[in-house]
């Protein structure tokens, strides 16, 4: 067996839009939140300054909840559990 | 008609300048993300990026670029951004996004429907344009 430091999260998908200009890290997360269930959670990292702001956005107009959301390094990371 | 009960987004594109198309797909595409339906109108010079064909071709930039403005464009474009048409394409992946070719503009352009690139949905009129608007709102690009 294989052992990681991964975290004990289980994600059922991640993305991985570092790098990425508006607006294709919502893009692609609205994309990427389809290829899951309901209830399960999709990891996104992004660099766009304006990720921030559009994931507060997106989760309102979608539904789809932001469970935790963070900066470092100037990576931000958000961890999204679909409707 | 629309699956959504989000009231739509309707766009009207009227410039065929390549900072104002990629403007408007960005507008597109997080219109889409957000589960919008967008409903875009092309008219007069935006009608003529849509022709068969040359979608790909590099389009001026508005006057008010200028060489920075070139620079600067040029540098997203070498970064790798996707262009204006690619973003719509993605746009349609994702969300409910309807492209119609403004009829009179048709006719001043001299194109018939085989003209249009099959990113175009199809053609209409004015009303039509308005009645699919409803109350939505109108953004003229």
């Amino acid at each position: 067996m294989t052992v990681t430091n991964e975290p004990t999260t289980d994600y059922a998908a991640q993305l991985d839009a570092r790098g990425l200009n508006c607006p294709m890290p919502i893009v692609k997360t609205a994309q990427a939140i389809k290829t899951i269930e309901s209830g399960q959670l999709l990891e996104v990292l992004a660099t766009d300054p304006g990720s921030v702001a559009d994931f507060a956005a997106w989760s309102r107009s979608t539904g789809n909840e932001i469970v935790t959301s963070g900066e470092q390094d100037g990576v931000y990371r958000f961890v999204l559990r679909r409707k | 008609m629309t699956d959504s009960d989000e009231l739509p987004l309707s766009l009207v594109l009227f410039s065929g300048t390549e900072d104002k198309l990629q403007a408007a797909a960005v507008l597109t595409a997080g219109a889409a993300a957000l589960g919008r339906p967008v409903h875009i109108f092309l008219q007069y010079w935006a009608l003529e990026a849509f022709r068969t064909g040359h979608i790909d071709d590099r389009r001026p930039l508005s006057p008010e670029a200028g060489e920075f403005g070139e620079q600067a464009v040029e540098g997203m474009r070498a970064a790798g951004q996707l262009t204006w048409s690619q973003t719509l394409v993605q746009a349609k992946e994702i969300g409910e996004v309807d492209i119609q070719a403004c009829s009179l503009s048709m006719d001043l352009l001299r194109m018939s429907a085989e003209d249009l690139d099959p990113i175009v949905d199809g053609i209409e009129g004015v009303a039509a344009f308005y009645v699919n608007a409803g109350d939505g709102q109108i953004v003229f690009i």
